[in-house]
C-alpha cells in the first residue's frame, strides 16, 4: 500500500500511510485506539476507499472497491466485531458470497469447512448456527471462512479482545502454523505484549502516520510503547491501600434467564463495600453483559436481589435504581447518548425533573450546569455542540459527568477505556481511582486484564454465568485467573 | 457509478432556504412531463396553479381553508414521527373524530357555542385518540409494530362511516348518504364574510403553537424527542419509553381526531363519505415537508394548500386533471426527501480526496 | 355443503391478489426492508394493466405492463431507500401517493369522458373439475408456480440466502463479499413486479374493468400478512387464505336470511379486524429480520 490518504470530515485518519507485507510473515500493526490501524485494512479489504494512494499485489496495481475485489485478489479479513449472520449456520455463512453456483450447494458447503478447518488445526462444527456458539468459536468460523476462499493475505482486527490467555496460544500456534505455509498475516493489536510475542515485524501507526517499521527481534516492548505513544506510557498509580466500608451493592442469589436453555447468570452473589473496587473479569459472553443490565436498571432478573444500600432494586428501571444513587457507566457508550441531542441535554438528561420549572425547561440552569460540567470534566466541546460530534473519549467523559455529578454511592462499570486512546484512558481511570478515594463503591466490569489488575482491589471472575473465583489484590495469580476464565477449575 | 458519498461535519446553513426551493424547482420539472402528456403547457398549467390562488382575496382564503385540515394532520403526524412512533392512521383518527362530531352536533341543539364547540372539540379529540390506542397498547404492551395495525385501522374507519351513511345516519329528508345536519349551535363560527374560512384555522394555528411550545420547551418535549432519537439512551437515561410513546400516540390520534371534527363543524356540516380527501396521507407529506417542526408544518401546510387549490382551479380551465395537484405533493414529498440526504452527506467522485 | 364449496372456491380466488403481493413483500422484509409503496404498486398494476390491455386489446400485453410498472416503481424506491438511504416509512407512502394520483390522473385523462365503464374481455377461469377447481388461471399460477417458486429460491438458491443475510446483518454480508446494494434492489424488484401482477388480476380476470376502489387497502394487508407468516412463504399463503375465507364467509353470510340487517361495511370490516387480533395474538416480540427498517452504509 503506497501513499494512503483517508479523511473523515476534519479528521485524518491515515496521512500517506505506506505499508508492506511480505508473504510468509506475520507483520502486527500496532497503535493505540483511533491510530488509524483499522481504517487502513479497511481500505486493504475494499470496506473504506481512500482519498488517494494506490494497492499493489506482486508487483500490479490492483483497484479495491468492495470486498469482493479484495477477495479476488486474494485478501481475507476477520473484523473486530464479528461479521457472521447469527441465525446461520456455520456452513452457509462459510458459503455466503461464495455460494459457487445459482443453487445453494449445502453439503459442498460443509465439505469446503472441513477442508479447511483442517488446514488451520481448528475444530469447526458445520452445521451449528452461530447464534449458540461462544465468542472463541465464533472467531474461529471467521478465519476457516476467510481460510475457505484461498486467500493468501488475511487479517486479523484484533482478536484476542475475546479470547483468554490460553486460548490466545491456540490462535497464535494456528498462526504460525498458517504463516510456515506460506500466508502473510496481519495482525492488529494495541497490546504491546501479544505484538512482540507473535509478529516477524512491526508497523507502528501514531495519529495516522507511521512512526516506523521494525524487526520484532530487533525491539523491545518499551520502545514500540514510545513509539506507539510519542512519549514514555505511564500508568495511573493507586495511592495507599484503603480499608473499606460498610457495605454498599448486595447482589444475592441473582440469576438471569435469556431465552436460551441456560441462564445467563446463575445465582450469583457479591457484594462491594465502599471505598473499593471490585473487578469483574471475563471473557465477553460470560454473562457480566446481563449483570451490568440488571444492575443498571434495563433489564429484570428472574431470581434473586440487588440491594444498594439500604433499598431494594431488584428488578428496578433506571430511574429508581439511579434515585438509590447508583452511577452508571455503559458497555456502549454511543447508544447510551443520544447524538442528536446537545452536551448540555445529555448531561441533565438523567436528572430532567431537576431542570425544570412547572412543565417548562429551565434552560438557564441547564446550561450554568453543562458549563460548569464541561470544565470540571475536561469535556473538550460546547453545550451546544451535538455528542454525535464528539470523539469516543469525550463522549465517556460527558458520560461519567453527568453520573459523577449526582455523587453516586455505587458505580457500575462496564468496559470503561474501551476504544479509547492512551490520554483518555488515563483519564478515566483516574476518576474511577478518585471516586473510590472518596468513599464510593465501584463495580468494574472488564475484559482488559491489565486493567482490571492495575485499579481492583478484589476480583471476581465470570465464567458461564457463575462466579468461579474471588481474589484479593494480594493474592492474584495471572495465570490461576487464565484458567478460571477459561472455565478450568483450580486444581485441574 | 464512479460516486460515493462522505459525511458531512455538519448542515451547511444556506440549506434551509435553497433546499427547499431546489426541491419545488426538480419538482416542478418532472411533473411538467406529466402536463405535457395532458396536452398542456406546463408554464400555464403552473401559472394557474402557483399564482392564481394568490390573485384574489377569495382565493388566498380559500387557500388558508384548504390547510386547515392538513395543519391538523401535519402536526399530528409529526409530533408521532418525533417521538419514533410511525403513526400512519391518521385518515381513520380524522373519521373518528368526524364522526363523533356529526354525532355530538346534532346533540347540542340550543347550547351556547362557548360550551357547544369546546364539547365537539374534545368529544373529536377523545374518539381520535381512542382510534389510536388499540395500535398504540399493541406496541407498548407487544411489542408489535404500529405501522401496519394503525395503517389497518384506516378502511375499518372508512367502512365505520359508510355502515352509518348508508344506514342508520342516512339523511332522512334526502336520502343521500350523508347525516342530517348539525345543529347551528355546534357550527364553527365563519371568520371572514364571504369566505369559507372558519374558526377551525384558528384552532389549528392554537394547536400548531401548543406543540410548539411542548415539543421545544418542555421536560415532556424533550422527553419526546430523546425517545424518537435513540430509544435505547432515553430507557437508560431514566426516561419512561412506554408512556412517552403511548403519550404521543394519543395526542396524535387526538389531533388528527380534531381535524374530523374541523372539516364536520366548518366546512360540510354533517358526515359525508367524502369527508376527507385523504388528509390523513396528507399529514405524513406535511409532516415530512416540515421536517417535523411545528413551524415546518405550518409551511408545509400553506404550500400544499396552495396547490391543491390551485388544482382545483387548474382543472376548470386547463385540460389537466385535479389530480395533478396530488402528483405534485407526492413528487415534491420524494423529492424532498431525497434532497434531505444532502443534509447529511456530500456526493463526491471516488478517489478524489 | 355447495355453501361450503362456494366459500372454498371464492377464497382461493380472493387470495390470489394477496398471494401475489405477499409472496413478493417477503422477500423485501426479508431483506430488511418495509415496503409502503406496496398499495400503490398495487393499484398501479390495476390500472396498467387494465390500460395496456384495453389499447392492445391483448391480455398479456396487459399483464407485462403491469409487471414494467411494478418493477419501475420499486427501482425508483430503491434508489431512495437503498442508495440514498432515506426514512422506508415517509418514501414508502409517497410513493403510494404517486402511484395511486398518477394512475388516477391518467384514468381520467384517458377514460374521463365515457358514458359507461371501459370493459374488456377478462382471463376466463379453467376448469380442472368440481367447483374448486375451476378458477383463472392466474389463480393456478400464483398458488401451484409463484408460491413454490418463491419457497424454492428463498431457501435453496444463493441468490435466496443472500437475501436472508442481508436482511439479518448486512455488514457481515458485506464483507463476506455480497453486494447489498443489488441484492436489496432485486428483492424490492420482485415485490414490486409481483404486487403489480396481483393488483392486474383483480383488473385483468375479476373485474374486467378498473375503478378507484378497486385495491382497497390490499396492500396494507399484505404487509400484515408477510408479518403475520413470520417472514416464510408458506405462513403468507397461510395468512392469504384465512383473510381471504373470512372474506369469502361474510359476502355470503349477508344473504342468509337473519344476516341481512347486518351492516355490510360491519361484514366488510371483519378480515381486517381479524387480521389485526391475529397480529396482536400470535405478533408479540416476534424476532423481525435483525436490520430490518437499517439502511446500509459503510461506515
Amino acid at each position: 500500500m503506497r501513499g494512503i490518504v483517508k479523511r473523515f470530515g476534519d479528521l485524518v485518519a491515515n496521512d500517506g500511510v505506506d505499508f508492506t507485507l511480505a508473504s510468509g510473515t506475520i507483520h502486527a500493526l500496532l497503535g493505540e485506539n483511533g491510530a488509524g490501524k483499522t481504517t487502513l485494512m479497511r481500505i486493504l479489504y475494499g470496506l473504506a476507499l481512500p482519498d488517494a494512494g494506490e494497492i499493489l499485489v506482486d508487483g500490479r496495481r490492483v483497484e479495491i472497491r468492495s470486498p469482493s475485489d479484495a477477495i479476488a485478489a486474494g485478501i481475507g479479513m476477520v473484523t473486530q466485531h464479528f461479521s457472521l449472520v447469527a441465525p446461520m449456520t456455520v456452513a452457509e455463512n462459510v458459503a455466503l458470497g461464495d455460494e459457487g453456483g445459482f443453487r445453494l450447494d449445502r453439503r459442498g458447503a460443509r465439505a469446503k469447512v472441513v477442508k479447511a478447518s483442517e488446514r488451520v488445526g481448528i475444530a469447526v462444527r458445520p452445521d451449528a448456527r452461530v447464534a449458540t456458539l461462544s465468542v472463541g468459536e465464533q472467531q474461529r468460523v471467521e478465519i476457516v471462512k476467510a481460510l475457505s476462499r484461498d486467500c493468501r493475505v488475511l487479517i486479523l482486527d484484533e482478536p484476542t479482545a475475546v479470547l483468554v490467555p490460553q486460548q490466545v496460544e491456540a490462535l497464535f500456534n494456528a498462526l504460525r502454523r498458517l504463516r510456515d505455509q506460506g500466508l502473510a498475516v496481519v495482525f492488529i493489536s494495541h497490546k504491546l505484549r501479544e505484538v512482540t510475542a507473535i509478529s516477524d515485524e512491526v508497523t507502528v501507526l501514531r495519529r495516522g502516520r507511521v512512526e516506523g517499521t521494525v524487526t520484532t527481534r530487533t525491539t523491545d516492548e518499551r520502545e514500540l510503547g514510545r513509539m506507539m505513544v510519542g512519549r514514555p506510557m505511564t500508568g495511573v498509580a493507586r495511592d495507599d491501600e484503603r480499608v473499606p466500608g460498610e457495605v454498599v451493592l448486595r447482589v444475592e442469589r441473582l440469576s438471569v434467564a435469556d431465552g436460551s436453555a441456560l441462564p445467563a447468570v446463575r445465582d450469583i452473589s457479591l457484594e462491594v463495600r465502599s471505598g473499593e473496587i471490585l473487578g469483574v473479569a471475563g471473557v465477553s459472553g460470560n454473562g457480566q453483559t446481563e449483570l451490568v443490565e440488571v444492575l443498571s436498571g434495563m433489564r429484570v432478573p428472574s431470581a434473586g436481589t440487588v440491594v444498594v444500600g439500604n433499598v431494594d432494586v431488584t428488578g428496578q428501571p433506571p430511574a429508581r435504581v439511579t434515585a438509590a444513587g447508583v452511577g452508571r457507566i455503559p458497555e456502549d457508550r454511543h447508544a447510551s447518548v443520544v447524538r442528536d441531542l446537545s452536551v448540555a441535554y445529555n448531561l441533565v438528561l438523567e436528572d430532567l425533573d431537576a431542570y425544570r420549572r412547572g412543565p417548562v425547561l429551565d434552560e438557564g440552569r441547564i446550561r450554568r450546569t453543562a458549563h460548569d460540567l464541561i470544565d470540571r470534566f475536561d469535556i473538550r466541546a460546547g453545550p451546544a455542540d451535538l455528542v454525535g460530534t464528539l470523539s469516543g473519549g469525550n463522549v465517556q467523559k460527558v458520560l461519567l459527568a453527568r453520573v459523577l455529578a449526582r455523587r453516586p454511592k455505587l458505580l457500575v462499570v462496564a468496559q470503561p477505556t474501551q476504544g479509547l486512546d492512551v490520554g483518555a484512558t488515563e483519564y478515566v481511570r483516574g476518576q474511577l481511582l478518585a471516586q473510590r478515594g472518596a468513599g464510593a463503591a465501584v463495580l468494574l466490569v472488564s475484559e482488559e486484564l491489565e486493567e482490571l489488575l492495575a485499579l481492583a482491589d478484589r476480583l471476581a471472575v465470570m465464567y458461564e454465568g457463575t462466579i468461579v473465583g474471588e481474589f484479593d489484590r494480594a493474592e492474584v495469580d495471572v495465570d490461576r485467573l487464565g484458567l478460571l476464565m477459561a472455565g478450568i477449575r483450580a486444581g485441574g | 457509478m464512479p460516486l460515493r458519498f462522505q459525511q458531512r461535519a455538519a448542515p451547511p446553513a444556506a440549506f434551509a432556504v435553497t433546499l427547499p426551493l431546489a426541491a419545488i424547482a426538480t419538482t416542478f420539472l418532472l411533473t411538467a412531463a406529466i402536463v405535457v402528456a395532458a396536452g398542456e403547457s406546463p408554464f400555464r398549467a403552473y401559472q394557474e396553479f402557483l399564482l392564481r390562488p394568490l390573485s384574489s382575496e377569495f382565493r388566498i382564503l380559500e387557500v388558508l381553508v384548504s390547510s386547515t385540515p392538513i395543519l391538523f394532520t401535519g402536526a399530528a403526524v409529526a409530533i408521532a414521527f418525533r417521538a419514533g412512533y410511525w403513526n400512519i392512521g391518521a385518515e381513520g383518527q380524522l373519521l373518528s373524530g368526524a364522526i363523533a362530531a356529526a354525532w355530538l352536533g346534532r346533540q347540542v341543539d340550543g347550547w351556547p357555542p362557548v360550551a357547544s364547540l369546546p364539547l365537539l372539540v374534545v368529544g373529536g379529540a377523545l374518539a381520535g385518540a381512542a382510534w389510536a390506542l388499540p395500535p398504540a397498547l399493541m406496541r407498548v404492551r407487544f411489542g408489535i409494530d404500529e405501522v401496519v395495525t394503525t395503517l389497518l385501522l384506516n378502511p375499518v374507519a372508512l367502512l365505520m362511516v359508510g355502515g352509518l351513511l348508508n344506514g342508520p345516519w342516512r339523511d332522512p329528508v334526502t336520502r343521500f348518504p350523508e347525516s342530517p345536519r348539525i345543529a347551528p349551535a355546534a357550527e364553527f363560527p365563519q371568520l371572514v364574510d364571504r369566505s369559507r374560512l372558519h374558526f377551525g384555522f384558528l384552532l389549528a394555528l392554537a394547536v400548531l403553537a401548543v406543540g410548539w411550545f411542548v415539543t421545544t420547551r418542555t421536560a415532556t418535549g424533550l422527553r419526546l424527542r430523546a425517545v424518537g432519537l435513540s430509544p435505547h439512551a432515553a430507557r437508560f437515561a431514566g426516561i419512561r419509553i412506554e408512556r412517552t410513546l403511548l403519550g404521543a400516540a394519543l395526542a396524535s390520534g387526538g389531533i388528527a381526531g380534531i381535524a374530523g371534527v374541523s372539516e364536520v363543524a366548518g366546512i360540510q356540516f354533517r358526515l359525508t363519505e367524502g369527508i376527507s380527501s385523504g388528509f390523513g396521507y396528507t399529514g405524513i407529506v406535511v409532516a415530512t415537508l416540515g421536517a417535523l417542526s411545528m413551524i415546518g408544518v405550518a409551511f408545509a401546510a400553506f404550500f400544499l394548500g396552495l396547490v391543491n387549490v390551485g388544482a382545483g382551479s387548474a382543472s376548470r380551465v386547463l385540460d389537466v386533471p385535479s389530480q395533478l395537484g396530488e402528483v405534485i405533493t407526492a413528487t415534491l414529498l420524494l423529492v424532498t426527501v431525497a434532497l434531505l440526504v444532502l443534509r447529511r452527506y456530500r456526493v463526491v467522485r471516488v478517489g478524489s480526496p | 355443503m355447495s355453501f361450503t364449496l362456494d366459500v372454498l372456491a371464492a377464497t382461493f380466488r380472493n387470495a390470489t391478489p394477496l398471494v401475489y403481493a405477499s409472496v413478493g413483500d417477503t422477500f423485501v422484509q426479508r431483506a430488511g426492508m418495509l415496503n409502503l409503496g406496496i398499495e400503490g404498486m398495487m393499484f398501479a398494476g390495476a390500472f396498467v394493466g387494465f390500460a395496456a390491455a384495453y389499447a392492445t386489446g391483448s391480455l398479456l400485453v396487459g399483464l407485462l405492463a403491469a409487471v414494467a410498472v411494478g418493477i419501475a416503481a420499486a427501482a425508483v424506491l430503491g434508489f431512495l431507500i437503498v442508495t440514498l438511504g432515506t426514512s422506508q416509512h415517509v418514501a414508502g407512502i409517497g410513493m403510494t401517493l404517486l402511484l395511486v394520483s398518477a394512475s388516477e390522473f391518467a384514468n381520467r385523462l384517458a377514460f374521463a369522458d365515457r358514458e359507461t365503464l371501459p370493459k374488456i374481455e377478462t382471463f376466463e377461469p379453467v376448469s380442472l373439475g368440481g367447483r374448486i377447481l375451476s378458477q383463472y388461471g392466474m389463480t393456478y399460477v400464483a398458488f401451484l408456480l409463484v408460491a413454490p417458486a418463491a419457497w424454492l429460491l428463498l431457501r435453496h438458491t444463493s441468490f435466496g440466502l443472500r437475501v436472508r443475510a442481508v436482511g439479518e446483518n448486512p455488514e457481515a454480508a458485506d464483507v463476506a463479499g455480497v453486494d447489498v446494494f443489488r441484492t436489496r434492489y432485486l428483492a424490492l424488484m420482485i415485490g414490486g413486479a409481483l404486487a403489480a401482477v396481483g393488483g392486474a388480476f383483480l383488473t385483468l380476470a375479476v373485474l374486467g374493468s378498473f375503478t378507484l376502489e378497486i385495491i382497497a387497502g390490499r396492500g396494507w394487508v399484505a404487509l400484515a400478512l408477510v408479518i403475520f407468516g413470520r417472514w416464510r412463504i408458506e405462513g403468507a399463503v397461510l395468512g392469504a387464505l384465512v383473510f381471504a375465507g373470512v372474506f369469502a364467509l361474510q359476502l355470503r353470510l349477508r344473504i342468509l336470511p337473519g344476516w341481512d340487517d347486518v351492516p355490510f361495511e360491519l361484514l366488510l370490516a371483519t378480515p381486517y379486524i381479524v387480521i389485526i387480533i391475529a397480529l396482536a395474538v400470535s405478533g408479540r416480540n416476534v424476532a423481525y429480520p435483525g436490520a430490518y427498517l437499517r439502511p446500509y452504509r459503510r461506515a
